[in-house]
């Protein structure tokens, strides 16, 4: 087995075609009738950048699996220490300028820790993951994973920004997930926040209340977390609508807005429909490769960033959506295929860990163009603009790429 | 973690099966918003990026009955500006005024129309000069939303000359607006104001076409729409006048600068109106694409008040103008004849009651019959006539002749004239018993409680001039309309026009009017203004009459307010319009193009 070549081709075909096709979309972002020059030129520096991501991704591609795994707690280490300094000295940039996301030396933005921070807390997990025997059975049993989350997830919501921590919510349950841990128990964690969501509305929430009770007693927890479990859900469903009823309809507005400042209700309701407009006027076909009036006219918010994917529905159709989401589709198709065949469980855990990430960055940024998902300011990987993103995701290909490379039976010889 | 290959490919093929559906989801959104809701969506994107620009049609070309142009349309420009707020184009005219001039005024009235009208361009400028648009051309990059248009712009080669009944156009106010909800009315269009242009608004205005322009999210303009052609304005047929806008001029020329009155000539066989001029009048040139406030208060505040229209706005006692009424009504009645004399002959005044009725000549006419009294304007005679009939069907009668109707004339605003219905009017203004039979020895005279519009007595004048029957007066040709106002012999009508020549005679109070070769027949009238200056009353003085006498071609009717002299001079220049309607060479529309 040579270790020192690229051997699944179809994932790093892939990922090189997902990137040349936002490449092509940045630039058609820059085309508009009153151009913006930092857009326009957008399209070159993303170009150099996934220039130097393909260089860093190869360099971690040759890095073992071992020797990240032994790097695993200084990185996350590393990336606690820039998000705690990104708090207190970062800054804001673009639609999200009241969000400190941004590293800032001297007055130059140098990046954006949480981008490092979703890869690191994948290996962390991960790490922390497969050094157990079993997979965890109780809730007590998370401890452990739910820190290693938990610390980095705060840092990213104080700044705030709401979309990354969702992204690390999904990395969590994810891996959780594939460590073996039961869906009932998954449900068990999750129930707080569904009960959360569904306290607007009584009778939803009483039904989702019968059938906790229901998963508590099948499964049965320790009975002091049965009895947390349930006390939570019964706080999030009866206080949650009595506190948020008492607010004033501009408090409420603001605290929307504090969970996630790009969020503003009525000017986001705004860009979202503008950007269905310009999906919807797309069609089968498309208004045309750089041609889409929407975009051209400036009617779309963050064309190059939040709302590419807008973009492709408007100026390459239904057509150009569909082979853009197979292309998706595709590549965690082929994660999972790389997580299935690792030859330890840390590699597994990193491969499924890093397709989570992804997936749930399609998943919300892609909704959000349709209004299905809340504006939360997160990207597309591959195709937002955006330097940071690109080479984390490429230092996730170079990652799976040696995964796969020290997987059971080489990936190349096998059937997809 | 368990590790278990099996285990792992269970939940490797849990996750696929997870993502297959996530992504199928995902592509069935999409194909529901862009296949399946395509149509919606794209014309809302269609609608986004276009703007639509109204093209202005010309108005109607309004030419006179030998086809020399009243009104007309020049070429002009207007600028007008796309704008996405109200604070945006706050922000856009603050700029234009550092370039252009703008007044305060001229802005909130562009702010204000952009509000009733926020997709359609905000006229700034409904009629900006050359200079003015070569300057904006210059500085077109600064502001994007800017739109610069060839706008047609109304023209009255003869100014103050038809200012009178052609009217002007101005700025669709939003009470005019709201009233016109659904004919298609957008805020900033010009709309009749005055006269024939708010008359005939509806066949007058053109109607409007489309340009497309293609605007961006900030409504900048981006260039021409492509693919959308637009739509031609259109150019309604043009309205023909009965005017004859040579004897309209001429009209104009002889109330000069300093008289001010009213003057009506019209055909008594069809009704058209030949001429109508209130003096003084003003220019409607200057109402075209908003009039200016000095300008408009300096008409307001002139008292001889030039936008008050004296031929059917003003109420003027008509004096002795109205004696043939009274007459007509002792003949018709059977109380009077021709040669019948009254008891008591004129000798510069009468007795009735405790009071003294003075004849305007103190030395008095002497013993008259009714042909010599209406010649000399006898009002001793006529104070006599008017006792004869009797309140009641002196009333009646002016009701019966009309003295209570308005003329009818195609023109907006006309007054109803002041005549009392009955004798219960003078019960309920006094009491029962607060007044007498005096009242009747005024109304015989045309005095009291009787004010009439120039055009009112013009048309009562088309009745006297033809069989009885009045016509209604019509500056654009429509079905003409007789109604029989009285019915006497031919013998009496021959007697009374015989007597009304006889007014334009060296016997009659007219003599100075009478022109060689047309025998004039009319009345003149002088009634009290109630108005001083020098300590002397001065007059309303009155001329109405026809011409020729025996085949009546025109009727005038004239007024001068608040004059020292009396009637005769009013039929001086009543005589003026006859002769140079009757005398003039043949008017070819050709020849008076060049005018």
């Amino acid at each position: 087995m040579n270790r020192k070549s690229v051997s699944d081709y179809p994932l790093v075909i892939l990922a090189l075609l997902l990137s040349a096709y936002g490449i092509a979309v940045v630039y058609s972002a820059g085309q508009t009738d009153f151009p913006v020059p930092y857009i326009v030129g957008a399209w070159k520096r993303q170009l150099g950048w996934f220039v130097l991501s393909l260089a860093a991704g190869y360099v971690l591609f040759r890095a073992s699996v071992r020797l990240v795994e032994w790097m695993t707690l200084y990185l996350y280490m590393l990336s606690i220490f820039l998000l705690v300094i990104t708090l207190i000295f970062g800054s804001g940039a673009g639609t999200a300028a009241s969000v400190k996301g941004w590293l800032t030396i001297g007055g130059v933005r140098i990046g954006q820790p949480a981008e490092l921070a979703k890869l690191t807390v994948v290996l962390m997990l991960a790490r922390v993951l497969a050094a157990r025997k079993e997979a965890p059975k109780s809730l007590l049993d998370l401890w452990k994973p739910a820190l290693v989350v938990g610390g980095p997830w705060l840092l990213i919501m104080a700044q705030p920004d709401l979309g990354t921590g969702i992204v690390f919510i999904g990395i969590f349950f994810a891996l959780l997930y594939w460590s073996g841990v039961s869906w009932q128990l998954l449900a068990l964690i999750a129930s707080p926040a569904v009960s959360l969501i569904l306290a607007f509305n009584t009778g939803l929430w009483g039904a989702w209340f019968l059938i906790l009770i229901a998963l508590v007693l099948y499964y049965r927890p320790y009975i002091v977390e049965g009895v947390v479990l349930v006390l939570a859900n019964v706080a999030m469903g009866v206080i949650a609508p009595l506190l948020w009823e008492r607010l004033a309809p501009y408090q409420q507005r603001r605290l929307l807005v504090f969970l996630d400042p790009s969020a503003d209700p009525r000017a986001s309701g705004y860009h979202v429909l503008q950007s269905q407009v310009a999906i919807g006027s797309g069609g089968w076909f498309g208004k045309g490769y750089t041609l889409g009036t929407q975009k051209r006219l400036a009617f779309l918010p963050a064309q190059h960033t939040d709302f590419i994917f807008s973009v492709v529905g408007e100026e390459l159709g239904f057509i150009g959506v569909t082979i853009a989401l197979a292309l998706f589709l595709m590549l965690f198709m082929r994660v999972v295929r790389v997580a299935s065949r690792a030859n330890d469980s840390f590699g597994s855990l990193v491969a499924f860990g890093l397709g989570a990430s992804w997936f749930v960055h399609v998943l919300v940024n892609v909704g959000m163009t349709l209004n299905l998902m809340p504006i939360t300011g997160i990207p597309l990987p591959f195709f937002s603009y955006g330097g940071s993103f690109m080479l984390a995701s490429w230092l996730a290909i170079g990652m799976l790429l040696r995964i796969s490379n020290e997987g059971r039976g080489r990936a190349d010889s096998l059937a997809v | 973690m368990s590790f278990h290959p099996n285990e792992v490919q269970r939940r490797g093929r849990t996750a696929s099966f997870l993502l297959v559906g996530a992504f199928t989801f995902l592509a069935s959104a999409f194909f529901r918003t862009q296949i399946l809701e395509h149509a919606a969506y794209n014309l809302q994107s269609e609608t986004n990026r276009l703007r639509e620009v109204p093209l202005p049609a010309p108005r109607a070309i309004i030419y006179d009955r030998h086809g020399a142009v009243i009104a007309e349309n020049l070429p002009g420009y207007s600028v007008s500006i796309l704008s996405r707020s109200s604070d945006s184009l706050r922000v856009a005219l603050t700029g234009l005024a550092g370039v252009i001039t703008l007044s305060p005024e001229q802005m909130e009235a562009a702010v204000r129309r952009f509000k009733q009208a926020p997709n359609r361009p905000t006229v700034i400028l409904a009629d900006a000069s050359f200079d003015v648009v070569s300057v904006l051309e210059e500085h077109r990059v600064d502001f994007p939303g800017l739109i610069i248009q060839a706008a047609p712009k109304r023209y009255y080669p003869d100014k103050e000359a038809v200012a009178s009944f052609v009217g002007y156009t101005g700025e669709i106010t939003e009470s005019e607006l709201n009233q016109r909800q659904n004919r298609g009315y957008k805020s900033g269009q010009e709309i009749g104001k005055a006269g024939l242009e708010r008359q005939y608004e509806e066949q007058l205005r053109g109607k409007e076409g489309t340009h497309f322009v293609e605007v961006d999210a900030r409504g900048r303009v981006v260039g021409e729409a492509g693919g959308r052609r637009d739509i031609a304005p259109e150019s309604p047929d043009p309205l023909y006048t009965n005017i004859d806008l040579d004897l309209q001029r001429f009209a104009a020329t002889l109330f000069g600068d300093t008289l001010q009155g009213g003057v009506m000539a019209v055909d008594p066989k069809t009704g058209e109106v030949l001429a109508i001029h209130s003096a003084p009048s003003f220019d409607p040139n200057r109402f075209i694409g908003g009039v200016s406030t000095s300008y408009y208060s300096q008409l307001r505040d002139d008292p001889r008040r030039p936008l008050y229209n004296k031929v059917i706005q003003g109420l003027y006692p008509p004096g002795s103008t109205f004696k043939l009424a009274t007459a007509i009504m002792g003949l018709e009645a059977g109380i009077v004849g021709l040669d019948d004399h009254m008891p008591q002959p004129c000798t510069g005044g009468y007795f009735f009651g405790n009071r003294y009725f003075r004849c305007w000549d103190k030395r008095g006419h002497g013993d008259v019959n009714l042909r010599q009294a209406i010649e000399k304007s006898c009002d001793v005679y006529f104070y006599q006539l008017g006792l004869r009939i009797g309140i009641n069907k002196m009333l009646a009668g002016g009701v019966t002749l009309k003295m209570r109707d308005k003329s009818g004339i195609d023109l907006p605003n006309e007054k109803q004239p002041l005549w009392p219905y009955a004798a219960e009017y003078f019960n309920k203004r006094y009491g029962p018993g607060g007044w007498s039979n005096g009242v009747l020895l005024s109304l015989a005279i045309g005095q009291g409680e009787n004010s009439q519009t120039v055009a009112n007595m013009a048309r009562f004048y088309t009745a006297l001039a033809t069989d009885g029957s009045v016509v209604r007066p019509e500056i654009v040709k429509r079905q003409t309309e007789r109604t029989r106002l009285f019915q006497l012999t031919t013998d009496q009508m021959d007697g009374l026009k015989a007597a009304m020549a006889g007014v334009v005679s060296s016997r009659g109070t007219a003599a100075s009017a009478q022109i060689q070769g047309v025998v004039i027949a009319g009345k003149t009238g002088t009634a009290q203004s109630g108005v001083f200056r020098n300590g002397v009353e001065l007059n309303h003085a009155w001329f109405t009459g026809y011409a020729p006498a025996d085949d009546p071609k025109i009727v005038v009717a004239v007024m001068l307010e608040q004059v020292p002299f009396h009637g005769s001079v009013a039929a001086l220049i009543a005589s003026k319009m006859i002769e140079h309607y009757l005398k003039r060479p043949t008017i070819q529309g050709a020849q008076l193009e060049g005018d």
